[in-house]
Order: structure tokens, then C-alpha cells, then sequence
């Protein structure tokens, strides 16, 4: 067996650890697997093309940003903020608890296109625990700050990467369904999604515990 | 049939917008760089069909050179001071959150309708993409009822966009060149190659052990490939199915389930996953790119105990 396109894995490991900018690295590490692998320069070149041209599905979120910009020029981050300092006992801790169930629950149901880091935690979420935060604790460092968006945006992904697959018609059950049919193994997408209820569970307790203490936590961070 | 195309083509003509206002904009010293950038997005969304498998290899290039070198600036487009956004928010007040409501609003009717309706069968909609017709529609209804409402300048939503996406930069990009690398990593035999490597360090007859280097061979995999969906396959035909299978009669509806959320606790942990971590970081602002990552780090490391832990209990009764 040829191990050297296992180099690179190791040049994206490297790069990413060494900060290098993402572009360049992933660059490089496909051309050189491409090349450690056997094929030739033309077809190393053609592959990364293709599958960049068959993944262009991803780019099309980014339609949204318009509306996102255009709300955001008549103040939709001042709105959402004013709207959780009006609230009584609104804290970061619950706000984002409350957005995790959200997520989990809209994904569990199909509907995680419903919310999303463009769609949601920029205009609406990050903003919210931020005034939520300042709310309790007055102005915040900058380092506070950043924990208090990154959170939100961890919260997202969590809710989103754990209701989903309770979702029977997900890719990601599908594509279970469709391996393990390849070694006779005929399974319903509803038998899988029922064992995605556990971790979901799970996930929730891990997760929102995480955002009750960071209430703590935020407290602790008062100067 | 409302296809992908579609919804190609006009996120191209976007991209081209926002590259001609980019060329336009002289308060951006790199502008012309930004406008390559955004332009290559463009052709890419509305040719990539017709220039060829090595044409879109090229087109990669040149992206990678435009945001790896440094070429990328950030523009200014008018928008509105904080103190003038105060101002439309305390007048607006909470309608303003009417018209963010209308793109989930209409993603969920639109799934609705197409599930349980017989609008499903009519055939309108490329079958499994309904979700994203639905979502671009309600882009297109939010910004009619904006301009309707609040008549912004024609140029404002194009130059808002553009805003964004500058401040988001590269980082746009980046998802779609970690899916391609591991279309290469996939052609090149690196699955094969780590499926092999795991099977030999599973020690022989023990249950637990062997589920515990499928649980983490998932999550490590999924962090060096940033995505579950490229680890399952190879850990199942590796261990999954030889190992805990056919060899230790587990269920194959747990082993399935339970080992592709293994693989997403890897997901929180990796740069690799760019649309999750690295991109919100950029929509953020925040100072550390890997700030959305260490913030759920201890999220993924229990969850993924929970998880192997399930699998042992749950496939093995």
C-alpha cells in the first residue's frame, strides 16, 4: 500500500497548527496528496476543480446576506439587543439555553435551514447574549466579548449537529442507510433516527449545563 | 423545474455585483484583488458547467493565490453610523424582526407544502433541494417587503451584502476547498490507507476497546477529513461492520446511528469544518479564529464519552 499521501494530512495538520493562511495550505495539501497519490499534475488539477464546481451548493447561503446587511443598516442588532434589555432575568447563560432548544428542536423536524450563523447568530443571537451579558455585568472586556459570541456560535452547531439526525430524511441518515445496505444490512431511515435520541439528549444536558455555569463564569470575569 | 441552476445563477449575478462594486470602490487599496476574488466566484456560479473539470481547477487556483497571498482588502460601502442605526431601531422598534422572520417563515411552509401536499408531486422543484428554492424564495420575498417598507437606495442591498461578505473574506470560500480536498483525499486512497491503520490497533476480543477506537477513530477522522459524512464510510468498512458487527453480533441500527454522531463531535473540534468554525468566527469578528472551536471543546469531549459509552451499552445488550 502507497502511505504517502498520508503527507498530506499532515501538511493540513501542520498548516492549521502553524496558523498559515487555510487558503494555501488546504492548496497545497491537495495538490501534493494528488501527486504523492499517483495521479498527474492535470488530473490532480481537474479533481480539486470538479469537486469544488460539484460543491457549489454551498455557496448559495450566502443569497441571505443582502436581507442580513439591509435589516442590520436599520439597526436589527440594536433591536435585538434592546429587546433582551427589556426583558427581566434574561441571562446569557438562559438566552443561549433557550437557542439551543430552539436549534435542536427545528432540526429534529427538518427545519435546520430555519437558522444558521448568517441567518441568525450574527444578527439576532450573538447580539442578544452580548446585551444580555452587559445587561448583568456592565460594559465587558474585549476578550469577554469574544467568549460570549463564540458561544452562541457553538451553541448553534451544537443544536444543529445533534437535533438533525433525528430527522429521518437527513443526509446524513441516508448516507448510514446507504452504507450499511452495501453489506446486506437493510435498515429504515426511522429505525436510525431513533438512536439519535440518546446523544440528543445528551447533548442538550452537556451543552446547557455549559451555558448555565458560563453565567457563572461571566461573573467571575466582572474587572 | 426550479432546479440548482437556478439558484447558481443568481447567486452569481450577487457575486458579480459585488465584484463590480468592489472595482468601483477606491477606498479599498486592494480593490481590484477583491474584485478578481468575487469575479472568479461569479464565473464559477454561472459557468462552472461549461469551463471543464481542469477550467474549474484553474479557477481554484486563482482563488487560492487571491486569498492566500494577501490580495484581499475590505471595502467600505455606504451603510448607516451605530447612532443612526439607534435611531431607525428605537422608530422601527420590534416590527423590524417581521421582515428576518420571512426567510424561516417561508423555508417552513415551503417544506410543509412540499411534504404533505400534493404540490410535492407536481414536479416543480429538483427533487432534495426543495429546502434551498424555499430559502432563496424567501430572500427574494424579505427583500421586496424591505425595499416596500423602508425604500433603501437600489444599491443597498448589493452594497450591504458586499459589507458582509468582505468582513467574512476568504473564509467564504474556504468550505467549498475543504470539500474538494477531500474529494482528492478520497481519490488519492486516504481512506484505505487510515481504515487499515486503525484495524491494526484494535486489540483482539475486546468488545470495549474495539468500540472505543471506532467512537474516536470517527471523531479523529472526521477532524482530519472536517466532515462525518467522508469518516463513515471508511470506518465502517474498516470496523464497524468486520469488527463490531459481523464479529460481535452488535446491532447495526446503533453502530450506524451512535458512530456518525461520534464523527460530529469531531466536527466541533476541527478547523477543517470551515462553514461552522472558521466562518462564524469571521461573521463574528472575533480576534481568534479558533475561538468558536475552544468554545466547544467541552462540549465534544463529553459528548463523545457519552457516545462510545451508548454504543457498548446499546449495540451489545
Amino acid at each position: 500500500m502507497n502511505y504517502w499521501p498520508l503527507l498530506g494530512i499532515l501538511l493540513v495538520v501542520g498548516g492549521f497548527a502553524l496558523r498559515l493562511n487555510p487558503m494555501l495550505v488546504v492548496t497545497a495539501a491537495a495538490l501534493a496528496t494528488g501527486l504523492l497519490g499517483g495521479l498527474d499534475p492535470v488530473a490532480v488539477v481537474s479533481t480539486f476543480g470538479k469537486a469544488f464546481n460539484d460543491n457549489r451548493i454551498i455557496a448559495v447561503v450566502w443569497l441571505v446576506l443582502p436581507v442580513i446587511g439591509l435589516l442590520e443598516r436599520y439597526g436589527l442588532q440594536q433591536r435585538a439587543a434592546a429587546l433582551i434589555r427589556g426583558m427581566q432575568g434574561a441571562t446569557t447563560g438562559r438566552l443561549l439555553l433557550l437557542y439551543l432548544v430552539y436549534r435542536q428542536v427545528t432540526a429534529a423536524v427538518g427545519l435546520h435551514s430555519t437558522a444558521g450563523h448568517p441567518q441568525t447568530v450574527r444578527p439576532l443571537v450573538a447580539p442578544m447574549a452580548l446585551a444580555a451579558a452587559e445587561q448583568q455585568w456592565g460594559p465587558l472586556d474585549p476578550a469577554v466579548a469574544d467568549r460570549v459570541k463564540s458561544m452562541a456560535a457553538a451553541t448553534d452547531n451544537v443544536g444543529l449537529f445533534f437535533g438533525e439526525d433525528v430527522f429521518v430524511a437527513i443526509g446524513s441518515i441516508v448516507l448510514i442507510q446507504q452504507t450499511l445496505a452495501t453489506y446486506g444490512y437493510a435498515l429504515a431511515p426511522f429505525e436510525l433516527a431513533i438512536w439519535a435520541i440518546p446523544t440528543a439528549i445528551a447533548a442538550f444536558v452537556v451543552h446547557g449545563s455549559r451555558m448555565l455555569w458560563f453565567d457563572r463564569q461571566l461573573g467571575r470575569a466582572r474587572p | 423545474m426550479i432546479t440548482m441552476a437556478w439558484l447558481y445563477a443568481l447567486a452569481g449575478l450577487m457575486f458579480a455585483g459585488f465584484a463590480l462594486l468592489s472595482a468601483a470602490d477606491r477606498s479599498n487599496r486592494r480593490r481590484f484583488g477583491n474584485a478578481a476574488f468575487w469575479g472568479l466566484m461569479a464565473l464559477s456560479l454561472l459557468a462552472g458547467d461549461r469551463i471543464g473539470d481542469f477550467g474549474n481547477g484553474l479557477l481554484v487556483l486563482g482563488l487560492a493565490a487571491i486569498g492566500g497571498f494577501n490580495l484581499l482588502g475590505r471595502g467600505t460601502p455606504s451603510t448607516t453610523s451605530d447612532a443612526e442605526r439607534e435611531g431607525w431601531s428605537a422608530r422601527l422598534g420590534n416590527r423590524l424582526f417581521l421582515p428576518a422572520l420571512i426567510i424561516p417563515a417561508v423555508a417552513l411552509a415551503g417544506t410543509l407544502l412540499t411534504a404533505y401536499t400534493p404540490v410535492g408531486t407536481l414536479g416543480l422543484f429538483e427533487p432534495k433541494r426543495e429546502t434551498y428554492v424555499f430559502l432563496v424564495l424567501g430572500v427574494l420575498i424579505a427583500l421586496a417587503v424591505i425595499h416596500a417598507w423602508l425604500r433603501a437606495p437600489a444599491s443597498a442591498p448589493l452594497q450591504e451584502g458586499r459589507r458582509l461578505i468582505d468582513s467574512i473574506g476568504w473564509a467564504a470560500v474556504l468550505p467549498q476547498m475543504l470539500a474538494a480536498l477531500g474529494a482528492v483525499f478520497a481519490a488519492a486512497g486516504v481512506g484505505e490507507i487510515v481504515g487499515e491503520a486503525t484495524r491494526a490497533v484494535i486489540p483482539e476480543g475486546s468488545v470495549f476497546l474495539t468500540v472505543a477506537v471506532y467512537a474516536i477513530g470517527m471523531a479523529v477522522f472526521t477532524m482530519i477529513m472536517g466532515n462525518a459524512f467522508a469518516a463513515f464510510p471508511v470506518l465502517a468498512a474498516g470496523i464497524g461492520v468486520p469488527l463490531l458487527i459481523q464479529q460481535y453480533d452488535g446491532q447495526p441500527a446503533v453502530i450506524g446511528a451512535i458512530g456518525m454522531l461520534a464523527g460530529f463531535c469531531g466536527t466541533l473540534m476541527t478547523p477543517m469544518a470551515a462553514n461552522f468554525n472558521l466562518v462564524p468566527a469571521a461573521l463574528l469578528d472575533l480576534k481568534d479564529q479558533y475561538g468558536v472551536i475552544r468554545a466547544q471543546v467541552a462540549t465534544a469531549l463529553p459528548l463523545l464519552l457519552v457516545n462510545l459509552a451508548l454504543i457498548y451499552w446499546l449495540a451489545f445488550p
